[in-house]
């Protein structure tokens, strides 16, 4: 069959989101941020909720997501997300509002603001990207970089004794009585980026239902960071990073 | 019997050449051109255009929201 | 409808006039010398009556970046704090400043540096009317001298936040947030609507309407020329501030030899110094000045021919001296007297102070 008889549009089943906006994204080839941001778009676009989303963006790699989501945002101090969406959502309660933070945003600087409005049970969605290291800073030891890898800042590999331990803010959030949907995903695959898809889609929906805070990390690579090529990266994660941090719901109420 | 025919598009502008959709290809249809776009990236293409049954899997690890996935049921 | 007359303390009646004047948020975290104006929001519950929104957060570092976002939102917001937790605030101020937002912010001052003491004083002067977090921007700073001018400058500061979009704070001291007087509390106004905020306030993230470019609340602009741009956007907006909102008031100016300058508490204490001294035969006045920034120059400046000597008089070891200075610009002589640690200066300290610049 000719390519051109595939090609049509009845045919179509994938394409870019339209809340995705045509600027391209500043990310480095193959960097997990650019998939999660995809997803997002993808589910603001399928539930239909452009008008009634505003996301919060963090400092680090994320800081332009505004650029590239079609939607209303705010750009938040280091760490201070959770913080800024706190007051979004009390004060406009029937929007749906998002923080997209980093590691070092959301389990560094801003651990405080995140673990009370998880704590407070604020109804929004917090959307965690760990990669284990500072991306924008230019690869420095993040609080989730682990056991023996190399970044920057701990050039000879985390050493507990002189960096402490990786912190798995994760399973710290999922014992608080305000989360609802705490649950670690990642996007090296076809599979994988369907399932966070379908996270995404239900900590959007928990947002509106009063059940309380709806986390999602994702595990994801940094391959500039680390010194890899994406493949590469994609399988160290897998190999390195599951271990540690293991994907599947924490919690689902 | 049917057979699912596919094909892609990439947006070779926005393409950064990163190799996850080659990856993810279940039937290596897709392979980096020689060719390079504005940005000096060797963006992906159809390499190997029959294989392609419109799986999706390489359009949903983009990074860069490129690839447009079509997929038709053909009859024999 | 008749005055409504209360008696109550300064901090009381900031809360009072939050829940009148329509604000949407209180976002704060407990610190004396303030702690009742929150205290009084938990306890008029105003969520239930007007909708308003008061939160204790975990910090007032998560304080102030609640307000971020709720001025961001195009609400009408505030926080309050004491002295060493406005410091912790100082970052967010900046991001508001540097985004354009609106809100209003109390500091009912408390005697630094570190820790300090929980007793009254004017030592942060400097960090309220220089820029107390990082880049080049200003915030208006009222400073109240009686309960009745809390509750006054509450609805004045978020009218000035919102006519400029601009950080706005009310700089008092702990005697003027604990001290209890007779005031007259502003009339009831509604809350605007989110369909009101979406009409006056364009600018607001509030979702985005299919027809328009999503609104992005940021102060970030990676290109230095774009910066530099907004840069001199504000400093525009700033020679406006400068321009139309100098407030202050005079006692007994007009035949002054000399010429008491003063606010907030200090001010008080400056009324008591300037009746003894007329007693006394000596011809001193006060000029009180309501916005530290903008700071009226050129009120005083149209004293220098007439006054032998200005004294500042401060609670705290020489702040606002350096901007009399500024405004005296070396026509005349400038002195200051204070005191410091949390110790409020008697009039009669005063008068003899004046007594020894006297020729």
């Amino acid at each position: 069959m000719a390519i051109q008889n595939i090609i049509k549009p009845e045919n179509l089943v994938y394409t870019k989101s339209k809340i995705l906006t045509d600027i391209p994204m500043h990310y480095c080839p193959g960097c997990s941020h650019g998939v999660v941001n995809k997803l997002m778009a993808e589910v603001i676009e399928e539930m239909g909720i452009q008008e009634d989303v505003i996301g919060v963006a963090p400092v680090g790699c994320a800081v332009f997501i505004y650029k590239f989501l079609d939607i209303d945002f705010q750009q938040a101090a280091h760490g201070r997300a959770p913080a800024v969406a706190t007051a979004i959502k009390r004060l406009m309660p029937n929007k749906y509002v998002f923080t997209y933070q980093g590691d070092g945003d959301l389990a560094a600087i801003g651990t405080a603001e995140t673990i009370h409005a998880c704590n407070r049970g604020e109804n929004i969605l917090i959307i965690y990207i760990n990669n284990g290291i500072y991306g924008m800073t230019g690869g420095q030891m993040a609080p989730t970089t682990i056991d023996g890898m190399k970044t920057a800042t701990c050039p000879y590999g985390r050493n507990n004794e002189v960096n402490g331990y990786p912190l798995n803010i994760t399973n710290l959030l999922a014992i608080l009585e305000g989360t609802c949907y705490v649950t670690r995903q990642s996007v090296h695959n076809a599979g994988s980026v369907r399932k966070t898809k379908q996270a995404i889609l239900k900590g959007f929906k928990n947002s509106m239902l009063g059940k309380g805070t709806s986390v999602i990390e994702v595990v994801s690579t940094c391959n500039s960071g680390w010194k890899m090529t994406p493949e590469q990266a994609n399988n160290w994660m897998v190999e390195n990073m599951f271990p540690v941090y293991p994907m599947g719901d924490l919690k689902d109420l | 019997m049917a057979k699912i025919k596919g094909a892609i598009v990439v947006n070779t502008e926005r393409c950064k050449a990163c190799n996850l959709c080659v990856v993810a290809c279940p039937k290596d249809v897709i392979a980096l051109s020689k060719e390079v776009n504005d940005k000096g990236y060797n963006f992906a293409y159809m390499q190997n255009e029959d294989a392609c049954v419109g799986c999706a899997a390489c359009a949903y690890v983009c990074p860069d929201a490129c690839i447009t996935v079509y997929k038709v049921k053909v009859e024999e | 409808m008749s005055e409504e007359i209360k008696l109550m303390k300064g901090n009381e009646a900031i809360a009072h006039a939050a829940i009148r004047c329509g604000c949407d948020g209180y976002f704060g975290y407990p610190i004396t010398p303030q702690s009742e104006i929150m205290e009084t929001l938990m306890e008029e519950e105003p969520w239930k009556t007007t909708g308003m929104v008061v939160l204790q957060a975990e910090s007032e570092v998560g304080a102030i970046n609640m307000v971020y976002g709720g001025a961001g939102s195009g609400k009408k917001v505030m926080t309050s704090s004491s002295s060493p937790g406005i410091s912790l605030k100082q970052e967010g101020i900046s991001y508001i400043a540097g985004a354009d937002l609106p809100c209003l912010i109390v500091n009912v001052m408390r005697g630094g540096p570190g820790l300090g003491t929980i007793q009254p004083s004017q030592a942060d002067y400097f960090q309220a009317v220089k820029g107390g977090g990082h880049g080049d921007y200003q915030q208006i700073v009222l400073a109240p001298a009686s309960v009745q001018e809390m509750a006054d400058f509450t609805v004045l500061g978020f009218e000035l936040a919102f006519k400029y979009l601009n950080p706005v704070m009310i700089l008092a001291d702990g005697i003027i947030g604990q001290m209890m007087e007779k005031v007259s509390l502003p009339l009831f106004q509604k809350r605007m609507t989110d369909e009101e905020i979406k009409e006056k306030y364009p600018w607001a993230a509030y979702g985005k309407p299919s027809h328009r470019k999503p609104n992005v609340i940021s102060s970030l602009e990676i290109e230095s020329v774009e910066m530099e741009k907004r840069n001199q956007r504000f400093q525009a907006k700033y020679r406006k501030i400068e321009e139309n909102e100098v407030r202050f008031e005079e006692l007994e100016c007009q035949d002054a030899e000399y010429m008491l300058v003063a606010f907030g508490t200090s001010a008080r204490v400056c009324q008591k110094t300037v009746e003894l001294a007329r007693e006394q035969g000596i011809k001193l006045g006060l000029i009180r000045p309501i916005t530290l920034w903008p700071f009226p120059k050129n009120e005083i400046a149209k004293y220098t021919s007439q006054v032998k000597c200005f004294f500042s008089i401060e609670m705290n070891a020489g702040q606002m001296v350096e901007d009399v200075r500024l405004a005296v610009n070396g026509k005349t002589e400038v002195a200051y007297y204070g005191r410091m640690g949390g110790i409020v200066p008697s009039p009669d300290e005063v008068i003899e102070f004046v007594k020894t610049k006297m020729v």
